[in-house]
């Protein structure tokens, strides 16, 4: 066994540390920041997505570009929306605001409905990962429930909470739970008997095992569970918000749609293409940290 | 006098479904305190099992372990194991795992300061305290059994009991490791049961090896005393007499009287 040799030389000299250890300071080669390697690599990052793009517009360009055709191609996009594209914050009246505004309501309804559905989701998945009963009591009614599509509760909670805001909330909710509890149960059931061996040495009780072990041992699990809730969540919103109405993305679809703005429809896409991809790296980032250490042992 | 550790006719089974397999049947122990007993015995013959029933994490069919006379059947601090794969939570540092166990064991009686000088005494007692912050994936095997051994000992047990505590490591680290052992068992007098594999070990370390005959429905073979001064070098015993012998009987019971049969599952 090696002795350390580190600065703490004189704490570690304990009673078994009979020998002296010198310390061999190690060439440290200096670090200069890499400008060029670093902008290789975004190159390679950045560059081949954004041929694909333009090989994709003009594609899309020349299929489109003829007087008579049903959709409107990527110049005339330009042409009509550049508005929605180049200032997403602008204001004019209630009705008439920037995508960025509307993206912003519709994230506020996702972040209450999937705020929601992770805490109960993962308290949920706990007990049925812990219980063997309460798992063959409510998992069967979960593998059911999951599959039924977003909009069918639509009219249930209209009807529950007469109002569209809480019933979108609560779409968003009965949405991205599933995958949450799930994913959580499954997490639980892994955790490795070692740690549950610990715990019991330890006599911790059930509040200290759920946060010190159960939540930290089973994370990789939950996260994953969490990123696919928010992707289900996310689309759950668009078509929830056209039906109910309102300022969010969904219901700017369906509403350039009722006055045929198709150019403005074509980029409340994109819009909504970027933002859920957002909305997935930054689960998937959080997921990375709180993780940290948790998989590999 | 009452012994420290009495283990009463002891026996376990386990049920799955119809089938019940016996894995252990009457063992009969006695332990006193501050005594270093080895067990050891062929791969599945319920060693393990013994330990687990000692520490509490699985449930005697019939008999009773008492500490001194008193029975326990659950798992607690008392009773501190070392698992064979140091089982150290991996997103808390050496200290913050230690600290899970003495937060848990003197959250009550010491202060923070206390709590605070206990662990690093503990971890410097393994030679750990340079490391409190690594977390377990950054540290090396023999470090991390170290840690775990500096855990159990921070709670200060009545019994330390060591489950093939060495065995996933490489014979360099793990005779470090030993040497380490029987200075602390030196210092402290702990009350130790280890499970062991290891013949070598065995004889080195311990007061009296338990060898236990082969599985299914294990009992005890025979208990050897080994009448040997401490403290031990292990390189003035690798030629002394009395090591040799304790080490031929050790040999004998493990491979002429009770070889090691395939289980027939």
């Amino acid at each position: 066994m090696s002795l350390p040799a580190t600065k703490s030389d004189v704490i570690v000299a304990g009673p078994f540390n009979k020998r002296s250890a010198s310390v061999v300071p190690l060439a440290v080669k200096p670090r200069h920041f890499d400008v060029r390697g670093l902008a290789v690599r975004i190159a390679q990052a950045v560059l081949p997505p954004l041929v694909v793009l333009a090989i994709i517009l003009s594609l899309w360009q020349i299929a489109f570009s003829n007087p008579g055709s049903s959709l409107p191609p990527p110049s005339e996009v330009w042409a009509q929306s550049s508005e929605l594209i180049v200032s997403p914050f602008f204001e004019y009246g209630s009705q008439d605001i920037g995508l960025g505004w509307r993206v912003l309501v519709s994230l506020e309804r996702v972040a209450y409905g999937f705020g929601l559905a992770a805490v109960i989701g993962v308290l949920m998945g706990a007990l049925i990962g812990q219980s063997v009963w309460a798992m063959r009591g409510l998992d069967p009614i979960f593998q059911v429930l999951r599959t039924v599509p977003p909009l069918a509760w639509l009219p249930l909670s209209l009807a529950a909470f007469l109002d569209s805001r809480p019933s979108a909330i609560f779409v968003i909710f009965i949405t991205s739970i599933w995958p949450v509890i799930i994913n959580t149960a499954v997490g639980i059931r892994n955790i490795p008997q070692d740690y549950r061996n610990v715990a019991q040495v330890l006599q911790l009780n059930h509040v200290e095992f759920f946060y010190k072990i159960m939540v930290r041992a089973a994370a990789p699990y939950i996260f994953s569970g969490l990123r696919i809730g928010v992707g289900l969540s996310w689309l759950a919103i668009v078509a929830a918000e056209m039906l109910t109405g309102g300022v969010g993305i969904g219901f700017f679809i369906w509403d350039a749609w009722n006055s045929s703005r198709l150019t403005d429809i074509i980029v409340a896409l994109v819009y909504i293409g970027l933002v859920g991809f957002m909305l997935d790296k930054l689960v998937s980032f959080l997921g990375a940290v709180v993780t940290r250490g948790t998989a590999s042992n | 006098m009452t012994a420290y550790l009495k283990l009463d006719h002891i026996g376990k089974s386990f049920t799955r479904g119809s089938a019940t397999t016996e894995v252990l049947r009457n063992i009969r122990l006695t332990i006193d305190k501050g005594e270093f007993v080895s067990i050891i015995g062929h791969s599945g013959c319920g060693k393990s099992t013994l330990l687990n029933l000692v520490a509490g994490l699985a449930k005697v069919s019939y008999g009773a372990v008492l500490l001194e006379n008193q029975e326990v059947n659950t798992p607690g601090p008392d009773r501190a194991v070392v698992f064979q794969n140091h089982s150290l939570l991996p997103w808390l540092t050496v200290y913050e795992n230690v600290n899970l166990a003495v937060g848990k064991v003197f959250g009550r009686t010491k202060t923070r300061a206390e709590r605070h000088d206990w662990i690093m005494e503990n971890l410097t007692l393994v030679q750990m305290a340079h490391a409190v912050d690594k977390r377990p994936a950054e540290i090396s095997g023999g470090m991390k059994q170290r840690v775990g051994i500096a855990r159990a000992l921070a709670m200060e047990p009545k019994i330390l009991l060591l489950d093939e505590p060495f065995g996933a490591l490489d014979a360099l680290t793990r005779a470090h490791l030993q040497d380490q052992m029987m200075e602390i068992h030196a210092r402290l007098g702990n009350t130790i049961i280890m499970i062991t594999h290891d013949v070598d070990e065995a004889v080195l370390l311990s007061d009296r090896i338990v060898m236990m005959t082969n599985g299914p429905a294990a009992m005890i073979g025979e208990v050897l005393e080994v009448p040997l001064e401490r403290p031990r070098k292990r390189i003035a015993l690798a030629s002394d007499w009395t090591y040799l012998k304790c080490r031929e009987a050790v040999l004998k019971f493990l491979y002429e009287r009770h070889r090691f049969v395939e289980a027939a599952e």
